[in-house]
C-alpha cells in the first residue's frame, strides 16, 4: 500500500511543470501526503519487517547489529526455543490474566464513574471530573514513583495504615501486627496487585470520561421512560443505555486491552528494573532478553514477534469496528 | 438522600483518582523528619522548599544537575512537536481537502499504525539507530517519537482542517489567492488553534517516554528526565522527598498542557462512535 503510493509520489516529481499543472490537482494530495508516508515507513513499518526478520537470526553482540559481524541465520529456532519454555507460558499466562483483569476492572470502574459523572450536580460533577483528569494527566512514570512511595515499606502509608489495625485483627487476618519492613512486591501475587491498582488508577479515567461523552450525546428520553415504567438503573443501563453506547463500549473494550497487554513503565519502575523474572509479562520479558546481559536480540525479537501478533488480531477487530462507524456516518 | 449517596461516591472518586498527585506535592514540601514520622501528616506542619532546592543545586553526576535533565527532556519534545506538526499539517490537508484514491487506504493505514505495539519497536530501531551512527544522541530520540506521534497527530489534526469551511478557501481563490497563499493565510490562521493542542500530545508523548530514552542514550550527561528519574531517584529508596519533588517538577507541565487539551483526547480516540 505505502510503496505503491510513494512509487506515484516519485512519477508527479519527475513531472514536467506543464504536465504537473494540467493535473495538479490529481497530485498536489500525494504530494503533501508523501512526508508523512515516508516516516511512516521508515519509522514503523520498516522496524516492524526487520523485527520479524531479526527472530531468525542468532543476534547476541552489538558487534553484530552494527554490521561488522556475520549474522547466523537459524530458522525458527528461537521461537522453538521459546515455545519449549515452560517459563515463556508462565509469562503468557501471567500477561492475559493481567490484561483480562486489568480490562475489566478498568471497564467496569471507568463505566461507573462516567454513569456517576452524569448524575451528579453541575458543580459536583466539574469537581470530580477535574480529580479525575489529574490521574489521567500524570505520566505513568511519576504516578508509578508515587503509588511506590505510598507502598514504602517504612514510611509508606499504607504500611502505617496496616499498622493501625488492631494488634489481634490483624493478626487473625494475616498473620503479622508489626507491618514495618513488609516487603510488598516481594511476592509475585502481591506485586501484579499493586500493578493493577496502578494501572487502572491511570486508564480509569479515559474510559469515565469516554462513556461520559457518549451518554451526553444519546437522547435521554429513553432512559426516563424506562425509569417511568418502573425499571431500576440496572435494567435500564442493561436494556436502554449499554445497546445504544455499543459501539463507544467496543472501541474502549479494544484500545484497553492493546493498551494492558503491553504494559512497561509501570511494571519497569515498580520492579526496579528487569531483574525480578517471576512477575515478567511479555513486553518487559522481549526487552529484558535483548538489553539485560548477555544480550540476546533474536530471541528478545522472536518474544516481540508473538506480542505483535496477538496485538495483532485486537487491532484487526478495532479497524473493523471503526470502519463500520465511519461508514455509517 | 439519594443525592448524598452520589455526592459520596463522587467525593470517594475524586479522592482515589486526586490523591497520589495530592501526595507526591505534600510530601516534596515536608521537611525530612515529617516524612519519615512513624505518623504522617496529611498536610505538611512546616511546609518548606528544601527539597527542591536540593535536586534543583545539587550535583547528580558532577557538573550535572536536575536542570540539565530537564532542558535535554524539552529540547527533545520540542523538536518532536516542530517535525511532527509541520508534517501532520501536510498530510491531514491532504486528507481533510482532496478526494483521491488512496485516500481511504491512507486513513486505514493511519489507524493500523497505531496500533503496532511501540515496545516491540525497541530492537529493531536499536538496530537502526546504531546503524546510523544516531547511538547515544538526542536526535535518535527525535526521530523515533516524530515516528510515534505523528499517525495519531495526522488522525487529530484532520477533524480540525475539516472544520475549517471551504467556502473560505474557495472566496481566496477566486480572489486571486495562490494555492501556497491560501494555505497561508486561510487555512493556516483558523487550524493553528487545532495544531496548537496536535502539539501539545506529541509533546507528552515525548516528554513521558522512557523504554527507548533508556535503550538509545549511554551518557549519563545526554538523559532525558525520565532516564534520570528511574536511574538516580527510582531505585534510591530513601530520599523520598527529593524524589517528589523532581517528580513533582517533571508532572507539573504535562498536567498543565494536558487540562488544556483533554477534550480533543476523547473526540480523536473515539472519533465518529456516537452520533447524536
Amino acid at each position: 500500500m505505502t510503496t505503491l503510493t510513494e512509487a506515484t509520489d516519485e512519477a508527479a516529481a519527475r513531472e514536467t511543470p506543464a504536465r504537473r499543472s494540467r493535473r495538479k490537482v490529481d497530485r498536489l494530495p500525494y504530494l503533501l501526503l508523501l512526508p508523512c508516508l515516508a516516516i511512516i515507513a521508515v519509522l514503523l513499518l520498516w522496524p516492524l519487517g526487520q523485527v520479524v526478520m531479526m527472530s531468525f537470526y542468532k543476534l547476541d553482540s552489538v558487534r553484530q547489529l552494527r554490521g561488522d559481524r556475520e549474522w547466523p541465520w537459524v530458522g525458527l529456532a528461537n521461537y522453538a526455543q521459546i515455545l519449549g519454555d515452560p517459563f515463556f507460558r508462565t509469562v503468557l499466562r501471567n500477561t492475559v490474566l493481567f490484561a483480562v483483569a486489568n480490562v475489566a476492572l478498568t471497564m467496569v470502574l471507568g463505566t461507573l464513574v462516567g454513569l456517576l459523572l452524569n448524575r451528579l450536580g453541575k458543580k459536583m460533577a466539574t469537581f470530580v471530573a477535574s480529580c479525575v483528569m489529574l490521574a489521567w494527566a500524570t505520566p505513568a512514570l511519576t504516578g508509578t514513583i508515587v503509588w511506590k512511595w505510598i507502598f514504602d515499606d517504612t514510611s509508606g502509608l499504607v504500611t502505617w495504615l496496616f499498622n493501625k489495625l488492631p494488634d489481634g485483627l490483624s493478626t487473625t487476618l494475616f498473620g503479622r501486627s508489626d507491618w514495618t519492613g513488609y516487603g510488598w512486591f516481594n511476592d509475585p501475587l502481591l506485586f501484579f496487585g499493586i500493578l493493577t491498582l496502578v494501572v487502572v488508577w491511570h486508564s480509569f479515567p479515559f474510559i469515565a470520561v469516554s462513556v461520559l461523552a457518549g451518554l451526553k450525546s444519546v437522547p435521554t428520553e429513553l432512559q426516563e421512560a424506562a425509569r417511568v415504567d418502573g425499571a431500576g438503573p440496572w435494567r435500564v443501563f442493561w436494556s436502554v443505555t449499554f445497546p445504544m453506547l455499543r459501539p463507544v463500549f467496543g472501541i474502549l473494550v479494544v484500545l484497553s486491552t492493546i493498551w494492558d497487554f503491553k504494559v512497561f513503565t509501570q511494571q519497569f519502575v515498580l520492579a526496579g528494573g528487569t531483574q525480578d523474572r517471576s512477575t515478567f509479562m511479555l513486553s518487559i520479558y522481549s526487552y529484558a532478553e535483548a538489553f539485560s546481559p548477555p544480550p540476546k536480540y533474536g530471541l528478545g525479537s522472536a518474544i516481540a514477534v508473538i506480542l505483535t501478533v496477538i496485538l495483532l488480531v485486537v487491532t484487526a477487530l478495532y479497524v473493523r469496528m471503526v470502519l463500520k462507524q465511519e461508514d455509517e456516518s | 438522600m439519594k443525592k448524598i449517596a452520589l455526592n459520596g461516591a463522587g467525593l470517594l472518586v475524586a479522592l482515589f483518582a486526586a490523591f497520589p498527585v495530592y501526595w507526591m506535592v505534600a510530601t516534596s514540601l515536608k521537611p525530612n523528619r515529617e516524612i519519615f514520622s512513624s505518623t504522617p501528616r496529611p498536610v505538611p506542619a512546616e511546609p518548606t522548599l528544601e527539597h527542591y532546592r536540593e535536586i534543583l543545586t545539587g550535583n547528580l553526576i558532577p557538573g550535572v544537575t536536575f536542570v540539565d535533565f530537564f532542558l535535554n527532556s524539552v529540547l527533545v519534545a520540542v523538536a518532536t512537536v516542530l517535525l511532527s506538526g509541520l508534517v501532520a499539517l501536510l498530510a491531514a490537508t491532504a486528507v481533510a481537502r482532496f478526494r483521491f484514491k488512496l485516500r481511504t487506504s491512507f486513513l486505514i493505514l493511519l489507524l493500523v499504525v497505531q496500533m503496532i505495539p511501540l515496545e516491540a519497536l525497541v530492537i529493531p530501531l536499536f538496530l537502526m539507530i546504531q546503524r546510523l551512527g544516531l547511538y547515544n544522541t538526542l536526535p535518535s530520540l527525535i526521530l523515533t517519537y516524530l515516528g510515534f506521534s505523528l499517525p495519531f497527530a495526522v488522525w487529530m489534526l484532520r477533524g480540525f482542517v475539516a472544520a475549517v469551511p471551504k467556502e473560505l478557501e474557495e472566496a481566496a481563490a477566486i480572489d486571486g489567492a495562490s494555492r501556497a497563499q491560501t494555505f497561508r493565510k486561510v487555512l493556516f490562521p483558523l487550524v493553528a488553534p487545532g495544531l496548537v493542542a496536535t502539539s501539545i500530545f506529541s509533546f507528552i508523548t515525548a516528554w513521558n517516554e522512557l523504554i527507548f530514552a533508556l535503550t538509545f542514550i549511554n551518557d549519563q550527561q545526554k538523559y532525558t528526565l525520565p532516564v534520570a528519574m528511574t536511574f538516580f531517584f527510582g531505585r534510591d529508596d530513601t530520599a523520598w522527598g527529593s524524589v517528589m519533588a523532581a517528580s513533582t517538577l517533571f508532572t507539573l507541565p504535562v498536567i498543565i498542557f494536558f487540562l488544556l487539551v483533554q477534550r480533543r483526547m476523547v473526540s480523536g480516540l473515539v472519533a465518529g462512535a456516537v452520533k447524536g
